[in-house]
Order: structure tokens, then C-alpha cells, then sequence
């Protein structure tokens, strides 16, 4: 009687979090279904790993008693001491993945099947009760670091942290490490060291043939490279252009400019790359008419690195100019102020107060374009000709006439190291000096206006990206509706929207006819679920790395750029071979796509993180800890408020990634679960553009619309900034007498 | 927060698990199709109508299906892999990731089909054929129709002719291994290495040259006849060539995928697939290769194999990996590194 009356107390008490973590576990391993099927039919009424031991799958039990062990010992505060705990622990989660290892779909090694007869059966993916185990063991895991002093005892930044790097090594690492195995095989198969050197090392990588005056063309890394540097300077050249445009200056179109702006980043790929070739291409329009004007022969000059430059230069500057706006609206005024009062040139001003602090937004917004320009996949396809890029390599490493998967993943690791290298040469720009310029002193100044030479340049810039934008997207609008635009056939038609997007009314219900309607609701409910966890994981893992110290920080960091791998279209191919085998068998699921979408974006979110919060003082945190809010408290009360609009562009590159990205999906589609990208993909590969711009349109709608739903959602960041100028020096003439 | 967080990640656990929980019921079929989206979709409605068999198909490229196929081979998610170019389902079928199946209906094709069936011991199965040829833009080719491959070497089309690079795609593989075929390895290379002299752009896609030429980016792209034939029916002012010295062809194959869900519907659909009246269906769909069942009606568009020279492409010896791999490397030196 006293041991019950105890429970209440118990489960109440201290250690709730940890208890609960392990009724957690216990049900989930005691109740639910272990296995996504369930092998036999006499197990059908009680499937969890108990249920399964007890018909005799015995290597299950340890992972069913386990927590009820640990629940028992923390209850009657047996005299074990804690590490003894943690001990069991470990060997029941070293014993889940061993088991899970060795007994695989089709059975296991001949040794334990001696040891555990009924393992022979093989045994199937995870099911509920698996993965919420597991879920309850990380739980408890990072209460026990928490309690031992990890991350200062904050339970809150301990638990995000022990998920994290759990959801990473799962989804990051594990493919990558197994494609990175396949650069040191050799075509027959052997492994060893010479395959990868002689990959690494091929000629068409490194060849400078372009630049020198030797025949022939440049490497693959060479082309990619300059590339993604030069789309990536123009493109942060331009949306600092914008931002400053809009920030900074009386201009009178601020919203439609940003509307316009917009409209790149929600456009699917090889859209703009038709667009281009109906404008540029030999018999495009803008070609023939300056032919016909100047009387030049007109040439292909834009298949190559001109058009994808175009195209990519359209496509990333609005995400630059998102990132920069952001950093711009967060300077505070009152620098800038104090910089004018003391006399300073407005021209001296900007170089000297605004530029530097806008450093880490112009590292990031760079970062981002280079690393999109390397990944980009649909332009190179449509605009390449002859000119190769590592994205399209890859791609065509795998599916070409040679199917050389090896060769492709040692390409795969040079696009992971380049991005890696940009990322670092980005850290050491941006230095370790403070760009704090949101505390939580109130009032602040008004910016000033821009230097007239800064602002005439902007206007300049602007305005051709302007009218380059309208033009593309013009042909798209246009395109759509006519019977072939790619041929100059203008007839004006409704014919594609009809294939793509039928409709019937059909015994008082709507029938969906139109080819087009599952991949477009697939695609919407994949983007709708990832864009929301992408933006969590990305901005948590921000704050872990800005702003917590912790144990393997550095290692952590260096983990979560490994995502930036998931860029490359192999990894779909990994994310197939990795998943589609117990334990984890999600291939062929809205499962894998979704959590491809997370990690593949996860680095945007976090890089828009903390970049925000470079921005914002420390003090409010821990003014808020110190007032006694825990740590999930602070970062839902102060953290998240002043970083919305890093929250805002997370959540939009990711919705629209997600909507719009090619390259890894290919191979992650099925016939339940396709996406728009792949319909549109194959559209443009069988010559039928109109149909493919028809879609893209509707796509763009949807995006737009949702996008003005996640902007409501959001909401704006409040800063305590004058919105006019006040007039201090009449308010002093009016005190004096 | 932390409420937050596992709620979360149990729904999305969950979610994905009820997601995954409902595959492989009974009467279904998993189809990977790499024809043309509009063939695939004409094929599966009709088997559906007819069977009553739900088809689940997804449309990938050849060569990305192979490479789905193999990613997939711990536990295979297709039953049935139909169309597409033979060699990566020769490839499939040496590696043994499809299924051996001697068709009844094997009888009814023709003798093309049926030598493919033979060459990978039943593993796949001839479906269509595609003879190799090119396609000109008739408005920006002025003067005497070119007919012979050696008329592509001519000066008038200087910087206007566009193929695929064999390392990315089946169809530029074709040719070049039917140039070796036609003249012998080391004319074909010289020939290739004058070609190239009129080669604009060696693009990724196969298909992407008679794209150029619909629309007029390019004067001459060499692709298969029936991609050309289809371009001039959706009203691209293009000529379709099949070339005098002769020329080689594709067979597009069917394999069904070993350990696949539901092989007993697989091998319904592959009987059906292979019947006169479902090769019929290709028409409907803008797709004008000759059908492998000798009793379908070849379409009038469809250039007849019997009025082009064919060569007698040796399948097995260009589709193995040491000659393919030599002759790319051949290739990558002598006129991809120009």
C-alpha cells in the first residue's frame, strides 16, 4: 500500500521528465506494434516487442524489459548509482542496432540464427512502437546528460541537441558515409585507395584548356566554380541593390518591387530556362529583332555559361535580396545617426557603419547563391549545350549510358568539399567581431537616406533586373495559354490547362481528370508538413550554435553542414539503398520525401538563424533566465519573436524548395507520392513546354498563396524604431523659455 | 517546448508510418514505365480497364529507372519495368535484377523481339524498335534534302547539327556504336571527328537535338526516327531522315522485376503488353515506333523498318561494359576533349 501511495509523489517528483521518458518507452515497446508488418498471424492481437519475445523472437526482450528496469530502479530508488543506469542503457541502444544490422528482411547470418532460431524469418521495418522507443530513449538520454551538467543543466537545449544529432547521423550521415564508401571502388568491385585518386584526378575536372589557349574545354570543377561564383556576386550585388531600394530609399513601388522580386524564387525550375531560349535562344525574339536591327547573323550564344549565368542570376537574386532586407531592417538606425551627426559623408557613413554591419548578411546571401548555383540541377539541363557542371555530371554518372555510381559519389564528395570550403572562407570573412546592433534598449534612430552615388547605381541595377524579370515571366504567363510558344505558334489556346487540370462535375461530386492533379496534391502536402520541421530543426540548430556551449559544439557544426551533401542528385539514389531495408524502410513514402526536403534545407534555415541572431544582444536572454524562465521558455518568449523574419525566410525557401527542387527527388518519387517537379521534369525532356509552363504557372499561384498565409501566420517583428523623424531640436527650442 | 517537440515527432513518426502502412494490397501492379508520360498512361488506363488491375506507374528515363531498380534490389518495390532503350534492361537482366519469364505470347513477335528475349535468357523481351536516324528543320535547310550521314558533313550545315554525348545518353551510345557497326572503329572516329566540326553542342539529353531543331535552335538533330516523326506530328516543321549508307536501331525492351510485390498481376500485364492490341495503343499516344508483335498495325506515320536500311546491330558485343567503356573512353579523348 505504501509503494503505491508512493507513485503519485514519484511521478510528480523531480525527476518527472526522465519518468515519463520511460512510461513512454515501456508503452511503446509493451503496446504498440514493433513492426511496420507484423510477421505471422497468431502474433496479430499483441504485436509489440513484448508480444514478440514471448512467440519466441527473443532477441527482442532486452529492448521491452529495459525500460521497465530503469523505471523500477529510479521508483524504488534501488541503490544503483546513475551510472549504472546510463550503462543499461547504452547496451540495450548498441544492442537495438546490432540486432537491427545483423537480422535483415530476408534473415540473418547463420550464427545467430543458431542463437535465436526464429530470426531466420528475417524481420520488417519499424513500426509505431519502434520509432516512438526510440524517440523515448533520446528523450531520457539528454535528461541524463542534462542532469549530469550538459549544456549548464539546461534540459531544454540538451533534448534539442541529443534529437538533432540523432535525426542527423540517421539522415545526414549515414547515407553520406555509405555513398562517400563508393568513390574507393573500383568498376569490378575491389576496394581500394586508386579508384578514388584516379577519380579525383580525371582530366575532364581540372582541365584549364579555356582559360589557356590549348584546344578543347574546361574541367567540370572549373565550370562549376566559376559559375557559382560569378551567379553569386551578381546576385548578391543585385539584392543588395533591392534591399537597399527598399529600406533605404522614398522609392514609391516598394511593394510591387517586392512582389516582382518574389516571383524567381517560386518559379520551378526549367521554366525560366524556356523562357530564356523563347527570348535569347538563335530564333528567339529579342535575338531576331537585334539581328534584323544591326544586321548580325544571330548565334546560340546563350546555350552555355551565359544563359544558366541569366537564369541563375533571375532565380537567386530574391533570395538574397530576403537575407540582406533582413539584415538591413535589423541595423540599428542610431549607428548610422551618430555617424551623420559627427559629421561624416553620407557616401563615408555607408562605407564605414552600414557596410561593415552588413557583412555577415552579404556573407550568408552569397554563401546561399553559390551553394544553390552549384546544386542547381534544371538550368544546366535546359541552357548547359556542351557546358558541364558537376550537378548534371553526377546526374549523368548515374543515369547515363554508363552507369558509373563510384565515379559519381567522388564527384558527389568534390561538390560537398567546395561547399564546405565557401563555407569556411565565409566564416573567416565575417570574422568574430560583433554585429549586434538589436538590444534591448528601446528608441532608436531613423536611417538615413542613401549616398546619391549608392543610390543611383541601385536605381540602375534594379531597374534592368526589373524589366529582365517582367520579360521572363511575361513569355511564362504567355506561354501557357498559346499553342506552342517555343515555335512562335501564338494561337491562343486553353487545350494544356485542360490535360493538366480537368475537371469534371460528375454524380454531384468533382472528378479530377486532369494529368497533373496528384503530383500537385502530393507536392503541396509534402511542402505544407516539411516546411514547418525544416524551419525548426533550422532555426534550433541556429540557437544551439549561437548561443549554447556545449561538449562537441565544433563537431556538431561541422555535422550539420555535412547536409549541404543532400544538394547532390546522387543522394537520392543513397536515400533509396539506406531506406528502403529495415529497420528504417521509408522508401516509396511521403516519409522520404519529407525528410529529404528537411535536411536538404535545414542549412538555409540555420544560416538565416544565425545570421539573425549575430544580430541580437545576449542580454535579453539572460535577463530572461535570470528573471527564471527556463531555456524553452526564453527561446519561445525572446528568441523567436526577434528572429520572425529569419523564421519567415526559413520557411518560405523551404515550402518553395520543396516545391520546386528536382534533382535528389527523382529517384524518391513513386506512383502514390509523385511530385511537380518530376512531371514537369519529364514535360520538358518530351519537347512539350507549353504544358510544363502551363503547370509551373499553377504552381506559382498556389505558392503565392500560401506564401501570403505563412507571412499572416508569422507576423512581423516589432522593433522599438521611430517610424518618422522626430523633431528634437523644435522639442528643446519649446523647453527653453 | 519539450512537449512540443515529442508531440511533434510523433506525429510526424506517425504520420509516416500510416502513410507507409498501406502498401501492397491485393490487386495492384507497380509499373516503371520509360516511354513517353502520355504511352505510359494510354497503357496503364487500358490494363486497367481491362483487368481491373489497379496500376500504380511512375515514368522515369531509362537510365534512372535501372539505376532505381538496383538502389531498390534489398527489397524491390516494381513489378514490371516496360520500355525504354535495351541496353540498361540487358544490364539489368546480366545482373540479375529481373525476373526469368518465357512469355506464351512469344510466338506472335517478331524475330528481333524474340532474339533479345533469347540474349538475356528470358530476362527481358523486345516491345518496340527504333531505328536511328536524324530529323532537319525544313526552314533552315535550303537546297538538296540530306539523306546519307555523310551529308551531314557538308559545309552548309557548319555549327548547325546537335546529338547527345554518348556518355549521358543511350541514344548518342547508339550511334556511336552503329557508326563502328557501319564503317569500322577507326573511320567511324574519323567521321565523328569531321562530324564534329558541325557540332554545335554535344547536349546531356538524348532527345534534347530534335528539340533544338523543332524550334529552330539548331538545323539538324540526330536522334531516333520516331522522336522526329513525332515532332513533325505535334506540327514542328521537321523532316525526318533515315539514312542511305544504313543504320542502326534500338529495341525497346519489358523486363519483370525479380522479387517485386505482385508478380502474378506482373506477368498478366507483360502477356497483355506483348499482345497486337495493347502495341496498338501507341498511336493514340504520338508514339511511332514499330510495334514487336508482327500482328499490330505498324502507324502510317511510323518510318517502316522495312524501307530502311538496317544494319545487323550486335546487341550483346556494344552492350557489354568493356567495349562500351573502351569506345566512351575512345571517344572522351579523340573528340569529347575538343
Amino acid at each position: 500500500m505504501k509503494v503505491i501511495a508512493s507513485l503519485p509523489r514519484f511521478l510528480a517528483g523531480p525527476s518527472r521528465a526522465s519518468v515519463s521518458w520511460l512510461f513512454l518507452w515501456c508503452m511503446a515497446s509493451w503496446l504498440m506494434p514493433w513492426y511496420k508488418v507484423t510477421p505471422g498471424i497468431t502474433e496479430a492481437w499483441f504485436s509489440s516487442a513484448l508480444g514478440h519475445s514471448l512467440a519466441g523472437r527473443l532477441w527482442l526482450l532486452p529492448l521491452a524489459l529495459a525500460p521497465c528496469l530503469l523505471l523500477l530502479a529510479q521508483w524504488r530508488q534501488w541503490s544503483w548509482s546513475a551510472r549504472t543506469s546510463t550503462g543499461v542503457f547504452f547496451a540495450v541502444a548498441a544492442w537495438l542496432i546490432v540486432q537491427a544490422s545483423l537480422i535483415g528482411l530476408h534473415g540473418t547470418s547463420p550464427s545467430m540464427g543458431a542463437v535465436f532460431p526464429l530470426s531466420t524469418e528475417g524481420q520488417t521495418g519499424l513500426g509505431w512502437g519502434g520509432f516512438i522507443s526510440i524517440i523515448a530513449m533520446l528523450g531520457w538520454l539528454s535528461e541524463a546528460l542534462a542532469d549530469r551538467g550538459f549544456c549548464k543543466g539546461d534540459r531544454f537545449a540538451s533534448a534539442t541537441i541529443v534529437f538533432i544529432v540523432a535525426l542527423l547521423g540517421l539522415f545526414v550521415f549515414f547515407p553520406i558515409v555509405k555513398l562517400s564508401l563508393m568513390a574507393f571502388r573500383s568498376p569490378d568491385g575491389l576496394w581500394s585507395i586508386a579508384p578514388f585518386i584516379e577519380r579525383l584526378t580525371a582530366q575532364d575536372l581540372w582541365r584549364i584548356n579555356c582559360i589557356t589557349a590549348a584546344p578543347g574545354r574546361c574541367g567540370v570543377v572549373i565550370n562549376s566554380v566559376t559559375l557559382g561564383v560569378l551567379a553569386a556576386t551578381l546576385s548578391t550585388l543585385i539584392g543588395l541593390g533591392l534591399a537597399l531600394l527598399v529600406a533605404r530609399t522614398g522609392f514609391r513601388f516598394k511593394r510591387t518591387l517586392r512582389a516582382i522580386a518574389i516571383l524567381p524564387i517560386i518559379t520551378p525550375p526549367f521554366v525560366v530556362g524556356v523562357a530564356l531560349i523563347v527570348l535569347f535562344g538563335r530564333t528567339g525574339l529579342v535575338t531576331t529583332s537585334i539581328a534584323d536591327w544591326f544586321g548580325i547573323v544571330p548565334t546560340r550564344w546563350l546555350y552555355g555559361m551565359p544563359g544558366i549565368l541569366m537564369a541563375q542570376v533571375l532565380a537567386f537574386t530574391p533570395v538574397t535580396f530576403l537575407v540582406l532586407l533582413g539584415a538591413l531592417e535589423a541595423i540599428n538606425p542610431s549607428l548610422e545617426e551618430a555617424s551623420n551627426t559627427l559629421g561624416a559623408r553620407p557616401l563615408t557613413t555607408f562605407r564605414k557603419v552600414t557596410f561593415p554591419l552588413l557583412r555577415p548578411g552579404l556573407a550568408a546571401a552569397f554563401l546561399l547563391a553559390f551553394i544553390e548555383s552549384l546544386s542547381d540541377f534544371g538550368n544546366p539541363l535546359v541552357l548547359g549545350g556542351g557546358f558541364e557542371v558537376l550537378s548534371t555530371k553526377i546526374f549523368f554518372a548515374v543515369v547515363g549510358a554508363r552507369y558509373d555510381l563510384g565515379n559519381a559519389a567522388a564527384l558527389s564528395l568534390v561538390l560537398l568539399v567546395l561547399t564546405l570550403t565557401a563555407f569556411w572562407l565565409q566564416a573567416r570573412w565575417v570574422g568574430r567581431r560583433s554585429y549586434i546592433t538589436v538590444t534591448g534598449r528601446s528608441d532608436s534612430g531613423l536611417a538615413p537616406a542613401l549616398p546619391k552615388s549608392i543610390a543611383w547605381l541601385t536605381y540602375g541595377s534594379v531597374s534592368l533586373f526589373i524589366l529582365f524579370t517582367l520579360g521572363v515571366y511575361v513569355i511564362v504567363m504567355i506561354g501557357g495559354f498559346v499553342n506552342d510558344i517555343g515555335r512562335w505558334d501564338m494561337t491562343p489556346t486553353v487545350r494544356h490547362l485542360g490535360t493538366a487540370f480537368s475537371v469534371e462535375w460528375q454524380q454531384g461530386s468533382l472528378q479530377f481528370y486532369g494529368s497533373a492533379w496528384n503530383s500537385l496534391k502530393t507536392t503541396l502536402l509534402v511542402s505544407a508538413i516539411a516546411a514547418p520541421l525544416t524551419t525548426a530543426i533550422g532555426i534550433l540548430t541556429a540557437w544551439l550554435v549561437a548561443r549554447q556551449n556545449f561538449m562537441g559544439k565544433r563537431q556538431f557544426e561541422f555535422g550539420t553542414m555535412l547536409s549541404f551533401a543532400i544538394l547532390g542528385t546522387v543522394v537520392g539514389v543513397y536515400y533509396v539503398a539506406a531506406f528502403n531495408v529495415p529497420p528504417v524502410d521509408i522508401t516509396g513514402t511521403m516519409a522520404i520525401l519529407i525528410i529529404c526536403f528537411m535536411f536538404r534545407n535545414m542549412p538555409v534555415g540555420m544560416r538565416a538563424g544565425v545570421a539573425a541572431l549575430a544580430q541580437i544582444d545576449r542580454s535579453m536572454e539572460e535577463a530572461s533566465q535570470t528573471l527564471g524562465a527556463t531555456g524553452a521558455r526564453t527561446f519561445r518568449q525572446i528568441v523567436l519573436p526577434l528572429v520572425k523574419p529569419a523564421l519567415f525566410t526559413a520557411m518560405v525557401y523551404s515550402f518553395v524548395t520543396a516545391m520546386t527542387a528536382v534533382s535528389a527527388v527523382i529517384f524518391l518519387v513513386s506512383a502514390r507520392h509523385n511530385m511537380a517537379t518530376a512531371y514537369i521534369m519529364g514535360r520538358v525532356e518530351n519537347g512539350e513546354y507549353a504544358l510544363a509552363i502551363t503547370y509551373s504557372t499553377v504552381l506559382m499561384i498556389v505558392m503565392i498563396i500560401c506564401i501570403t498565409a505563412m507571412s499572416l501566420i508569422i507576423g512581423k517583428r516589432q522593433l522599438g524604431r521611430r517610424k518618422t523623424e522626430q523633431p528634437p531640436v523644435a522639442s528643446h527650442a519649446a523647453a527653453l523659455p | 517546448m519539450k512537449k512540443l517537440i515529442s508531440v511533434a515527432s510523433l506525429t510526424a513518426a506517425m504520420s509516416a508510418l500510416s502513410i507507409s502502412a498501406s502498401q501492397a494490397s491485393a490487386d495492384e501492379l507497380v509499373l516503371y514505365c520509360s516511354v513517353d508520360e502520355n504511352w505510359c498512361r494510354v497503357m496503364s488506363e487500358a490494363f486497367q480497364r481491362e483487368t481491373g488491375i489497379n496500376v500504380l506507374m511512375t515514368r522515369r528515363s531509362s537510365g534512372e529507372t535501372y539505376a532505381q531498380i538496383r538502389a531498390e534490389s534489398g527489397q524491390p518495390r516494381g513489378d514490371v519495368w516496360w520500355g525504354g532503350t535495351g541496353d540498361p534492361h540487358l544490364q539489368a537482366a546480366q545482373e540479375g535484377l529481373t525476373a526469368r519469364y518465357e512469355s506464351p505470347r512469344l510466338g506472335e513477335l517478331q524475330d528481333w523481339a524474340v532474339r533479345q528475349a533469347e540474349a538475356s535468357d528470358y530476362r527481358t523481351v523486345g516491345i518496340y524498335a527504333g531505328g536511328l536516324g536524324y530529323g532537319y528543320n525544313t526552314r533552315l535547310v535550303r537546297g538538296d534534302a540530306p539523306a546519307c550521314w555523310s551529308d551531314l558533313l557538308d559545309e552548309r550545315f557548319r555549327d548547325d547539327v546537335q546529338v547527345a554525348n554518348p556518355n549521358s545518353s543511350g541514344t548518342a551510345y547508339t550511334m556511336l556504336a552503329t557508326l563502328v557497326q557501319l564503317f569500322g572503329e577507326d573511320k567511324a572516329f574519323d567521321f565523328m571527328r569531321e562530324l564534329n566540326a558541325n557540332i554545335s553542342q554535344y547536349t546531356q539529353s538524348g532527345s534534347a537535338p530534335i528539340r533544338a531543331a523543332a524550334t529552330g535552335e539548331t538545323a539538324v538533330g540526330i536522334v531516333f526516327m520516331h522522336d522526329a516523326v513525332a515532332q513533325a506530328v505535334q506540327g514542328a516543321p521537321i523532316a525526318t531522315v533515315a539514312p542511305c549508307e544504313g543504320t542502326g536501331y534500338e529495341i525497346g525492351s519489358m523486363s519483370l522485376i525479380d522479387g517485386g510485390p505482385n508478380p502474378d498481376n506482373a506477368k498478366i500485364w507483360y502477356d497483355w503488353a506483348l499482345s497486337a492490341e495493347a502495341q496498338a495503343l501507341a498511336v493514340q499516344a504520338n508514339s511511332f515506333q514499330v510495334p514487336s508483335n508482327s500482328g499490330a498495325p505498324t502507324p502510317p506515320e511510323a518510318p517502316r523498318l522495312e524501307d530502311v536500311k538496317l544494319i545487323d546491330y550486335d546487341f550483346e558485343r556494344y552492350g557489354s561494359s568493356e567495349v562500351r567503356t573502351r569506345l566512351l573512353q575512345r571517344w572522351d579523348r579523340e573528340i569529347g576533349s575538343l
